[in-house]
């Protein structure tokens, strides 16, 4: 820091940084999800716990709908933790950039439970431009305060359908399924994932029909692996 | 509802896990294998099979809305999403804002 001229604190950094578009897009998904879980008859204090410990909204979608249709525990855990197999390569690349020898290794873990779409997508970018004894500040201010935006609206969403018109609630309702619409078609870039996206989006009804409880685990693991294999053969045809 | 938060608390570690074995793997695993390829289009398509169930057979309160009224406020949502530049607020309002339009249409 001595070679800086300003010194403003990570910590303040990371909080100042995540108020605005992070933690406002986040709002808007857990407003849904709180909707969604109050519509579902789940209560406040369940619906708060999940933010808080699994922190990865398919993850909490897909338990949500999941034990609401009466699967096995195993199964929900076995689908959970198939979405969020995606934090093993975001934290393999992000604690390169944070570590530092004067962070003791319990830190690293700790931090790990922080690594989510939007702080490794802000912290990948943002940390270069930080000293590196830093950076681990500013990644848990920055995730914290969108942790707590996400647990403060979820609770809003949650109250809020019983205070407004049904027509209104059912807006919120459907904020959610909309959210992730959105996301995934925007963050659809490459073939593989085009191909994956569409397997799955044809796949998730007609299994659901087949098999309510494991119909959503199979259609993941079915329509990917087609979506994987699909991509494979167009990429040797053209090759 | 204790059945529930003992699946809760172990999809928490279950999502953990692969938080805390990417710190212990970093730097020492290829993050951009075949194996890596095929876990992610798993991933991807089991929330676009989620997505898709939800808006084409909706339970609880969704299942007061009409099929082709929650498929015109989708395809409202991408066309301001794509049009705005990728604008996640104005397309996730559109799409909302057309659903309730067409509750207050049929006075739900």
């Amino acid at each position: 820091m001595s070679n800086t001229f300003t010194t403003v604190s990570p910590w303040r950094l990371g909080v100042s940084e995540a108020f605005g578009i992070p933690a406002a897009v986040l709002s808007a998904g857990f407003i849904g999800y709180g909707a969604l879980s109050a519509d579902a008859g789940y209560s406040l204090w369940l619906t708060t716990l999940s933010t808080v410990i699994i922190w990865a909204l398919p993850g909490q979608l897909v338990l949500h709908e999941m034990w609401g249709l009466g699967a096995a525990w195993f199964a929900i855990l076995l689908a959970v933790g198939l979405t969020a197999v995606r934090f093993l390569p975001m934290a393999m690349t992000l604690m390169p950039v944070i570590r530092d020898e004067r962070h003791a290794p319990w830190k690293l873990y700790l931090s790990a439970q922080f690594v989510s779409m939007t702080s490794w997508a802000v912290c990948m970018r943002r940390c270069d431009d930080l000293p590196r004894e830093d950076r681990l500040a500013y990644l848990i201010a920055f995730s914290v305060t969108c942790w707590s935006a996400s647990l403060v609206t979820g609770a809003i969403g949650y109250y809020a359908g019983g205070l407004l018109p049904a027509v209104v609630r059912l807006g919120l309702v459907f904020l959610t399924p909309i959210y992730f619409l959105c996301m995934l078609a925007g963050d659809a870039r490459t073939r593989l994932a085009r191909i994956s996206l569409l397997c799955g989006a044809v796949s998730g009804p007609v299994l659901h029909r087949i098999d309510a409880q494991w119909g959503l685990l199979l259609a993941g693991l079915l329509a990917g692996t087609a979506g994987y294999l699909l991509q494979r053969a167009i990429g040797a045809r053209r090759a | 509802m204790r059945d529930l938060l003992f699946v809760i608390v172990a999809c928490g570690l279950g999502t953990y896990v692969w938080r805390a074995l990417g710190v212990a793997l970093s730097g020492r695993l290829r993050t951009d294998s075949e194996l890596f390829q095929w876990i992610s289009c798993i991933a991807y398509a089991m929330i676009a099979a989620l997505v898709s169930r939800i808006i084409f057979m909706p339970t609880g309160m969704l299942a007061q809305s009409a099929l082709p009224e929650r498929l015109v406020a989708c395809a409202v949502a991408l066309a301001v999403y794509f049009a705005t530049r990728r604008n996640l607020f104005l397309g996730v309002g559109a799409g909302v804002a057309t659903l309730i339009g067409f509750g207050c249409l049929r006075g739900v």
